[in-house]
């Protein structure tokens, strides 16, 4: 089983040379840290960043430079500040090739649900629609199964939804799965966990085909 | 040159009546218009609506006419840093409009340049769209929404001169260049309020047409929501 960090890592592998990414808040802001040093990727926030670097050194902060996570960060040379009109045109025209993003449910047709629980939890869509509704290559990086232990990979989100049919890829903490019309294609496992795990912590339509490998260097 | 320079924040907000719809720059607590905020608070204008990214923390930015109760709308598209802010939206006592951060910046920008509405895809399927046309195009959907309609945009600018000209700092720029020229009145604080002829106009971000009033702000906090920092 993997923790957050071997999730960012698995999806890392997914990013290729010369992509934009927009990376969403918690489990994908850490994929940064594991892409591949040989080759040339630009990450995008969506407050009007493009070039994003690592955090600042301690004193170094500016208050005028922040992810949409609004931590401090640092641009790295080339990078460039826009504004919020030109920072969504980039996302709804199709600009950003990647988009990592966290999710509360996942159903089996590639709905999302992460910004709303009716009555608990309100904290907002952020830019979340805007990036479901538009991107062409969409990771949701979660765990696979909630807090109560429940299946957050559905038949159906019982949840407010994000986004319809959107979602293409998910990597949790047991599996690597495709969004397909038929439902969820297993298509790798995370170390010792046994497809039977997977089965039983899903509920929506899963797809075994095959010896399913597991995953490498996580 | 047509001159827009004010003396002061209260001379700036002259005009400032309850029940009006505000339209606030910045990005969390990023390029927030913190002197315009400090007056609203002082001059205690009531049943406002704000139409912000963000609802600031719970001491700072919005969140101070969030305390006082002054706010009686909220158009925003996250608000998950401010507790007295989900309290009074969860208890009903505040009215919240949340809106895809993309077509927040949108509707401001259409008021800005006199679009009426347009189609987006934000939203499409989910409870966003309730109640708002939706088109076909190309075979993909897409949901009509309307520019927005304020009294007042308040922004932040990094440098300005009296021109009204605005050059704005890292991503601070944010939401506010998109919403000057949005409201009926633009007023624009700057940190630097600069001789005009000063300002290259080659790297002039707003072209002073779309402000009304600007001044030189004073005692700017600039306070940093989340401080992320890296080992030597």
């Amino acid at each position: 089983m993997l923790d957050k960090n071997g999730i960012a890592k698995r999806i890392a592998q997914e990013v290729e040379d010369g992509y934009y990414v927009n990376l969403g808040i918690g489990i994908p802001t850490l994929v940064a840290n594991y892409v591949r040093d040989d080759i040339s990727v630009e990450f995008q926030s969506e407050n009007g960043i493009l070039g994003m670097g690592p955090f600042p050194f301690d004193g170094e902060e500016d208050a005028d430079l922040i992810n949409a996570g609004k931590q401090t960060i640092t641009a790295l040379p080339g990078a460039s500040f826009f504004d919020s009109v030109t920072s969504f045109a980039m996302i709804r025209g199709k600009h950003v090739d990647l988009t990592i993003l966290g999710a509360m449910e996942v159903s089996e047709n590639g709905d999302i649900a992460n910004w709303k629980i009716p009555g608990k939890m309100v904290k907002g869509m952020g830019g979340a629609m805007d990036l479901v509704a538009s991107a062409e290559n969409i990771i949701v990086a979660m765990m696979h199964t909630n807090r109560a232990g429940e299946s957050k990979l559905l038949k159906k989100c019982s949840l407010p939804l994000t986004g319809v049919g959107c979602v293409k890829k998910i990597v949790t903490n047991l599996a690597v799965l495709e969004v397909t019309n038929k439902g969820f294609l297993l298509l790798e496992r995370a170390p010792g966990v046994t497809v039977e795990e997977i089965i039983e912590a899903t509920e929506g339509a899963l797809l075994v085909n095959g010896d399913v490998p597991e995953m490498k260097n996580v | 040159m047509i001159r827009k320079t004010v003396a002061n924040v209260t001379d700036a907000l002259v005009g400032v009546q309850d029940g009006m719809t505000f339209m606030l720059g910045g990005f969390g607590l990023c390029g927030i218009p913190e002197n315009a905020i400090s007056e609203l608070v002082k001059l205690g204008v009531n049943d406002i609506t704000c139409i912000s990214n963000n609802a600031g923390v719970d001491d700072f930015g919005l969140g101070l006419l969030l305390q006082k109760h002054q706010i009686k709308k909220m158009v925003s598209s996250y608000v998950g840093e401010n507790d007295e802010f989900e309290r009074q939206m969860l208890s009903g006592e505040l009215e919240v409009e949340l809106t895809p951060q993309g077509t927040l910046a949108e509707k401001c920008r259409a008021a800005q340049a006199g679009f009426p509405a347009f189609f987006t895809p934000a939203g499409y399927g989910t409870e966003v769209a309730q109640g708002k046309e939706v088109r076909e195009f190309n075979g993909k959907m897409y949901i009509l929404e309307e520019a927005f309609k304020a009294d007042f945009a308040f922004v932040k600018a990094w440098k300005g001169d009296a021109a009204g000209n605005l050059i704005f700092k890292g991503t601070a720029r944010n939401f506010n260049p998109c919403m000057c020229g949005a409201a009926t009145i633009t007023v624009a604080e700057v940190e630097e309020l600069v001789p005009v002829g000063e300002l290259d106009p080659n790297q002039i971000h707003i072209p002073g047409i779309f402000v009304q009033r600007i001044f030189q702000g004073k005692d700017y906090e600039k306070r940093i929501e989340q401080r992320t920092v890296r080992q030597k």
